[in-house]
């Protein structure tokens, strides 16, 4: 097991550099000067040159490259924000434990609402509550987040005026971005969990607990559940580390202080190394997510236990 | 059938059972009658489709829902009905009182449990046993099954598929059934292995003194284990006697064609004689006999009547007036 890790977070490496090199191509093909925008309009020509030598924006493509590469791989250090001058690993892990919070409560609601209907919806299929439920699932998948995230600061902050639509600093104003962030992974998770244990409770060894006389609360809960949950944690490890990526979204209509909304700030004002250190951030996080996920899938099914040792 | 035998352990009266599809009604037991005695073994036979399995399912009553319904018929086990049974007076005889042996072992095991944990579940829901208890009792199920005690913390997956019909079989015997039902135990498993669950089967019935049901489509087998056979066309019963005098004197046409088509060791035969025609569409049964399209000695009424069992010797029942007639003529 211990070897596993070793050799995932061994192939971690040439994800990220792959990760940067692609990351850098796109930056330095964009139209755009960093200079320009970080200096303003009335900047003389020589305080831009100066800017674009110090900050080594006139050497060749890959000795730029490899410069960041070597700075980060050597020193640990991946540059400085050209707009507020601190280090951009200092503004990742401010931002990052709003983005760490927001994606966790999303995951918890997806999970605690998901799994249970996902269930009770196999268990009565073709019932009133499986159609609900799965047409709430359609609606909930095929509704874009910033839409949603409109339509609910429009009913529960302006018109009901319940909940606050912006900051994130009290338990009241993190509800209404979870719930918009939630709100495909809820469909997601549902959608799963119904059709994985649909396949689960026709098994043979389901018949096979039931021809013991087990409760049909035991048969389904422990027996179907366990093995139909195999799946829907993959999918929830899948859905975690893209909402952590992915919240850029609903950050920016909540105005969520967290590491999206450090992002297109960061991309509005060309501000590289911010883009480059934060893309590379969220790079990681994916990766170290999704190997939790493996770990964690070999725990629930012993048959890839074996197969990882 | 007379109701003479008091030490009857099983009587299925008039049993049908039908599937509610969106396409049709299957009818897959129609008016089924079986009785079995206590300590006797009897050989369920027919082809894939007649009934054999849901006729099982029906004694647990593990009918499939929605679909499955158990439509008429009484099942008698140890004199009371199990058709009237609440759920949870089910679930105390289901394992404990009739316990069920399943077709495909590499199906039939729970892969994210270990096999003890599995035998376990067996006993302490029987049995008024401790948990470590319980994990004991498993251990020796699996010794006396073969399988080393070592390997009982193993989980499915790390089991070859005689080996996983053993731990089947363990947990089918894990609460000293008076009935076992085993639905083809040996047709997913190849044939030397075979040999060995069946002879696993025949060792632990006589040690466990359990009747037994064994479902299987292979004659061989039920020669070699069973005491009484009963051969099963179409969802009916059409041949109900002992071994020896079903093996000896076949009455049914369809279980002498079944005979027919055995191939003999020793004879040297290019093909093998067959019974013309496939098994009906069960949702689509012809009229009478359900046998009359494919039978060598059909006549009219065969066509508008469903044949009654008729006991034509001591013993031996069997589903066809014409047979019962031509019997009658030779009698006299």
């Amino acid at each position: 097991m211990f070897k596993y890790i070793l050799r995932r977070i061994f192939f971690l490496i040439p994800v990220l550099l792959g990760v940067a090199f692609c990351v850098f191509t796109l930056l330095y093909i964009t139209p755009g000067d960093p200079a320009r925008m970080v200096l303003g309009d009335l900047a003389t020509d020589e305080a831009i040159k100066e800017f674009r030598d110090r900050e080594g924006l006139n050497d060749p493509f890959l000795i730029q490259f490899w410069n960041y590469i070597s700075k980060a791989v050597f020193k640990g250090d991946i540059g400085r924000s050209y707009s507020t001058k601190r280090p951009v690993m200092t503004e990742i892990m401010t931002a990052f434990p709003y983005t760490l919070k927001l994606s966790a409560f999303a995951m918890i609601i997806a999970i605690i609402i998901g799994i249970p209907c996902g269930i009770i919806s196999a268990i009565k299929q073709y019932s009133w509550f499986d159609t609900f439920t799965m047409i709430f699932a359609m609606i909930g998948l095929s509704m874009p987040v910033f839409w949603l995230g409109l339509l609910l600061i429009l009913l529960f902050a302006v018109n009901l005026r319940w909940l606050p639509s912006s900051g994130f600093s009290t338990f009241k104003a993190m509800i209404l971005p979870s719930v918009a962030l939630a709100a495909q992974s809820v469909s997601m998770v549902t959608r799963m969990t119904r059709s994985s244990m649909l396949e689960v409770i026709r098994a043979d060894y389901i018949r096979t607990a039931r021809a013991k006389g087990q409760k049909e609360s035991i048969v389904i809960g422990v027996h179907a559940l366990r093995n139909a949950l195999i799946p829907v944690v993959t999918l929830c490890g899948l859905q975690f580390g893209q909402l952590l990526s992915g919240a850029i979204l609903t950050e920016s209509i909540f105005a969520v202080p967290g590491v999206g909304r450090l992002m297109v700030n960061a991309i509005m004002s060309r501000d590289y190394p911010m883009v480059q250190g934060g893309v590379l951030f969220i790079a990681i996080t994916f990766s170290v997510v999704n190997l939790l996920v493996d770990l964690l899938y070999a725990y629930i099914d012993p048959r890839i236990k074996a197969d990882l040792k | 059938m007379s109701d003479k035998n008091n030490n009857l352990m099983l009587d299925i009266k008039n049993l049908t059972i039908y599937f509610e599809m969106d396409e049709g009604i299957v009818h897959a037991v129609e008016g089924l009658n079986l009785k079995l005695g206590r300590g006797e073994s009897l050989g369920f036979v027919g082809e894939t489709g007649a009934g054999k399995t849901t006729t099982a399912l029906g004694i647990m009553r593990l009918i499939p829902e929605p679909h499955g319904v158990i439509k008429s018929g009484e099942i008698i086990f140890n004199g009371e009905d199990l058709l009237k049974k609440s759920n949870s007076e089910m679930r105390k005889i289901r394992g404990e009182k009739i316990a069920m042996i399943f077709q495909d072992p590499m199906t039939s095991l729970n892969p994210v449990m270990t096999v003890d944990k599995q035998i376990a579940e067996m006993i302490s829901l029987h049995k008024n046993v401790s948990k470590s208890e319980a994990l004991k009792l498993a251990g020796d199920m699996l010794e006396l099954v073969g399988i080393r005690r070592e390997r009982m913390h193993d989980y499915p997956h790390q089991f070859s598929g005689g080996m996983k019909q053993r731990v089947v079989i363990a947990i089918a015997l894990a609460c000293d059934p008076e009935l076992l039902i085993a639905d083809e135990p040996t047709t997913a498993l190849d044939v030397t292995i075979q040999a060995q669950v069946l002879e696993l089967m025949k060792e632990l019935k006589q040690k466990f003194s359990a009747s037994m049901i064994l479902i299987t489509h292979d004659l061989g087998i039920v020669a070699d284990i069973c005491d009484k056979v009963a051969i099963m066309y179409a969802g009916r019963v059409v041949e109900y006697a002992d071994k020896i005098s079903l093996y000896s004197n076949p009455l049914h046409p369809y279980t002498k064609g079944l005979f027919k088509s055995v191939p003999e060791i020793d004879n040297d035969v290019d093909e093998l004689p067959v019974i013309p025609g496939l098994m009906p569409d069960p949702m689509n049964l012809p009229s009478g006999c359900a046998f009359h399209p494919r039978c060598n000695t059909v006549c009219e009424d065969c066509k508008k009547f469903k044949p009654e069992m008729q006991e034509l010797e001591p013993g031996h029942f069997v589903a066809c007036p014409v047979v019962a007639e031509v019997l009658k003529k030779e009698k006299n």
